[in-house]
């Protein structure tokens, strides 16, 4: 099992419905998000190229977070999902130095939070919330090592990138163009 | 390790996550309502589901809201059979919960105690002594001017409730901004053309189409869903989209071709691109034979438009103007030039909007797979009522005469009759405003604040407070859609379809429905026979009941489908009568030319852009509808830094920098009330700003007997419509046009002087 993320940056209009999305179903408090919008826009006008990415943990194959977390509460569940475990968590910090993401920040009651890819839900059959609300539905949330899964097909038939590669993380959100 | 730099990007959705590592713990809404508790899920299972229909924009998505078994509402999810949403909300929706959670909502009755000049000062008051003083108004009005000077502004799902007040009362002086300042010009247009309108949901079946051309019109920063999502299924298909505007929008990025057009001149393209496509034989010659009405009249009309000529206008080249007309001529029938919905731009709207339903029509696509379908709707039976009184006067009088295809109450007509200088015999004197803020919805500003100075008697019932709080004599605080039933959603569509919004909590603090709030005035003035039911859950009750439905039925489903009657389509060579005077579509129309208005669409040159001065140019965000939305905390916390568009070769004229804060002035001397960041980007024309709508708010809260600025929205970025001075008027319609206004960039805080004073 490797869950993994694939966002079609073709489609995505950057309305930012995901990071609400992130924020009701998770609780996420008011000033953070454990999601967020970029836009890259590129040229001169009226020879322009822009598209947007929605960004969160990349749940990497190696994770320097967890490598770095004193306590252990940074660590990695089935299917490769980067979780923190609150109560564990002492806020010291190294985690987020460590990402080279910025995908964690400190929750105002004292510990780190992130992305997790909607593990509850995942364990219930249901999407991230994040995928499940996109109106362009360019968003694919799926198993990876299942040859048949539609992010699968979708990562073998795309062209892709990933975010920062040369850090050597090996991040599981793909961007199909 | 490198950190990404985020000084690469511009990260437009989402707070900085370690950025903020280092700021004061904010508090979380539904924090608040868990107190210290680490969050527990919502889990699906546990969930309590009651059908909603979203109110945050008119796009009216159903969906579900989402409370748990003690009553706290945790989200608002999509309901999968709704064919406005297909079970996916827009951000809009998802983060709907923030206008129930917003602690600046209205939340008591207020009863203005001096002044009438934009100030808030109120006392709080019971809905008893609110009612007194509404019924009392009324009556004032109605002795000395007549009720047909108390005017009704209106705007969503509120407003039905007190358009029935205001007839059964015996006024039908009313109007929407949703009308003359949006759609009015573009439903003329299409009416003159092809006997029927659009509405809303436009039914461009996109969701078919190989080639689909949008004009100033921004889909994806307009979150009108299901034509956003049906867009999506197009870039999936591999299919057609050419995006004509002056910026680099969102669908510009997306799109096959994007033509950045000089402002004021679409029409000329849409006249070139006939030419090319009657010229070169690219029309649907079949359905043009059978249903048009004109086309040799038109054919020698646009002889003169050619690419050439265009090009000479718009600064599109003439190749790219051929080019598109052949790709556009190419897909014919299964073409779509999209009518756009906020169509009140340089004054001759209708004709440009009749010239995008011309183009359609030559191109066969009206009424055909891939075009525009032909929707319907579920009717539902009204309750039974005695006869509205006729007034002696109504929006139709202030309005028709001038403009023959006024179809909708012209607001700012009823705002021209409240003026102090108006002296004829339909004075509006007294105002009913319901979910709409003028200040901001009617520009120009001046003129509707100095009509509001002049009224005797306001009363304004909405769920948040505004600028237009502060000149009511009465504000009735009004509950939010998630604690409130309205009207059943009967939208038309592919599918007949009605849709339910049932309240999933009870209203917060001291609000009331606005089903409530008119009843009750409606009994104080003596109404009875108008209101023969207590609560409004009987009367859908009894009109579900019509339509073989019920409310348990509802309330389990939220949305409910019926057949069609009629066919989608046109089937191939059917005969088929249109709606106007001759029974086809009307290429050249009879009508105008009757009226005296150009039968064909004629190209008028709009000006230039005055020297030293910068086209105004607003549209919205994907993350806000209006300024009454704005404060909605999850909305909010998505976008909160409005910034201004700017080309760097202005930006070097202006001698300004990237995320410096400056003022504008428009060309009559205005200043801004507030200042702005700059954002300097090659996505706009140089000659043009861009604003996103809704910001520059003033309008402030009255709390435990005191004025307070709202709390997140209050003095962000500029107001798109106070910078409006003056409104380009479409004859055919009323309509106005506000894309002819100039502003000038400030680098020096304007207000300085008097702050040190």
């Amino acid at each position: 099992m490797r869950y993994a993320m694939a966002i079609e940056v073709n489609k995505c209009v950057g309305c930012g419905d995901c990071v609400v999305a992130c924020q009701t179903e998770n609780n996420v408090p008011m000033g953070y998000s454990r999601d967020w919008i970029i836009e890259i826009a590129r040229g001169e006008y009226p020879n322009l190229f822009m598209h947007f990415e929605s960004q969160r943990c990349n749940h990497c194959d190696d994770t320097p977070c967890v490598r770095t977390c004193p306590t252990g509460a940074s660590h990695v569940i089935e299917g490769g999902i980067v979780k923190v475990t609150h109560d564990e968590c002492i806020g010291c910090g190294a985690c987020i130095e460590a990402c080279p993401y910025d995908a964690r920040y400190f929750h105002p009651d004292g510990y780190v939070d992130k992305c997790t890819f909607c593990d509850h839900r995942v364990a219930d059959g249901l999407e991230p919330a994040c995928v499940s609300v996109c109106p362009t539905t360019c968003m694919h949330f799926g198993d990876l090592d299942d040859p048949d899964s539609d992010i699968s097909k979708l990562i073998k038939t795309r062209e892709h990138y990933t975010l920062l590669p040369e850090a050597g993380t090996a991040p599981q959100i793909y961007y199909l163009k | 390790m490198s950190k990404l730099s985020r000084r690469d990007f511009i990260k437009i959705s989402g707070t900085a996550t370690a950025g903020l590592a280092m700021t004061p713990p904010l508090t979380s809404i539904m924090g608040a309502i868990f107190g210290e508790e680490k969050t527990p899920h919502l889990l699906e299972n546990e969930a309590i589901k009651t059908p909603t229909v979203c109110e945050v924009c008119f796009w009216n998505c159903a969906g579900w809201t989402y409370t748990d078994k003690e009553g706290k509402i945790h989200k608002i999810i999509g309901n999968d059979s709704d064919p406005h949403s297909n079970g996916r909300l827009c951000p809009r929706g998802t983060g709907g919960l923030g206008m129930y959670y917003d602690e600046d909502r209205l939340k008591k009755p207020l009863i203005r105690v001096k002044g009438k000049d934009g100030k808030q000062e109120f006392k709080e008051a019971t809905w008893e002594e609110a009612f007194d003083v509404i019924i009392k108004g009324m009556k004032d009005i109605e002795k000395n001017y007549g009720k047909e000077s108390m005017a009704l502004l209106f705007h969503g799902k509120t407003g039905p409730h007190f358009e029935h007040l205001f007839k059964a009362w015996g006024s039908d002086t009313m109007g929407e901004p949703a009308g003359a300042q949006c759609l009015i010009t573009r439903e003329a247009g299409f009416i003159a053309t092809y006997g029927a309108g659009l509405a809303s949901p436009e039914p461009t079946d996109v969701r078919n189409t190989d080639c689909l051309v949008l004009i100033g019109n921004h889909i994806g920063e307009n979150m009108h869903n299901g034509h956003v999502q049906e867009v999506s299924q197009l870039i999936d298909r591999g299919g057609t989209i050419i995006t004509v505007d002056p910026r680099f929008s969102t669908m510009a990025a997306h799109s096959t071709k994007w033509l950045p057009i000089k402002p004021s001149t679409d029409l000329a393209l849409l006249l070139a691109w006939m030419n090319v496509i009657i010229n070169e034989g690219l029309y649907d010659k079949d359905y043009v034979a059978q249903y048009t009405y004109g086309f040799d009249l038109l054919k020698d009309h646009v002889q003169k438009y050619t690419p050439e000529w265009a090009a000479s206008i718009t600064t599109i080249p003439a190749g790219d103007i051929y080019e598109t007309a052949r790709m556009i001529g190419g897909a014919s029938p299964r073409v779509i030039i999209h009518p756009g919905r906020h169509t009140a731009w340089y004054g001759d709207d209708t004709q440009r909007t009749r010239a995008i339903a011309i183009l359609n029509a030559i191109l066969g696509s009206w009424g055909r797979e891939g075009g525009f379908y032909f929707p319907e709707k579920v009717k539902l039976p009204k309750e039974a009522h005695p006869p509205f009184p006729k007034p002696k006067w109504s929006w139709k009088t202030i309005s028709r005469d001038k403009h023959k295809l006024a179809i909708m109450g012209i607001t700012n007509e009823i705002i021209d009759h409240a003026l102090p200088e108006y002296k004829g015999p339909y004075k509006v004197k007294g105002m009913f405003i319901t979910a709409t803020n003028p200040i901001q919805s009617i520009p120009p500003e001046d003129k509707v604040k100095r009509a509001l100075q002049n009224q005797d008697f306001i009363v304004v019932v909405d769920t948040m407070p505004s600028e237009i709080t502060g000149y009511a004599d009465v504000v009735l605080p009004e509950a939010t859609y998630l604690e409130r039933l309205d009207h059943l959603r009967t939208a038309h569509h592919r599918q007949p379809n009605i849709a339910l919004r049932y309240p999933a909590v009870n209203p917060k603090w001291e609000t009331k429905p606005g089903w409530w709030i008119a009843r009750e005035i409606g009994i104080r003035l003596g109404l009875k026979d108008f209101y023969e039911w207590e609560d409004f859950e009987e009367v859908l009750d009894w009109q579900l009941k019509q339509v073989g439905s019920s409310m348990e039925e509802m309330k389990r489903v939220g949305v409910k489908h019926f057949p069609r009657k009629t066919p989608m389509y046109l089937k191939d060579g059917e005969e088929y009568w249109f709606n106007t005077n001759t029974g086809k579509i009307e290429l050249y129309s009879t009508d105008f030319a009757e009226w005296g208005y150009d039968p064909m669409p004629v190209y008028k040159d709009h000006g230039e852009v005055p020297t030293g001065f910068l086209r105004l140019i607003y549209g919205r965000l994907p993350m806000h509808t209006f300024g009454r939305t704005l404060n909605n905390p999850y909305l909010w916390e998505l976008k909160n830094e409005p910034v201004l568009w700017l080309h760097p070769k202005a930006a070097k004229y202006y001698q300004v920098e990237n995320g410096q804060e400056v003022w504008l002035k428009n060309l009559k001397g205005k200043v801004s009330s507030f200042g702005i960041k700059v954002r300097v980007t090659e996505r706009i024309r140089h000659d043009s700003v861009f604003l996103p709508h809704g910001f520059g708010n003033k309008g402030r809260i009255f709390v435990n007997g005191k004025t307070e600025e709202m709390s997140r929205t209050y003095g962000r970025g500029i107001s798109d419509s106070e910078m409006v001075y003056k409104i380009e008027k479409d004859p055919v319609t009323g309509g106005t046009g506000l894309r002819n206004n100039f502003v000038t960039i400030l680098t020096e805080n304007p207000h300085k002087k008097e702050a040190l004073s």
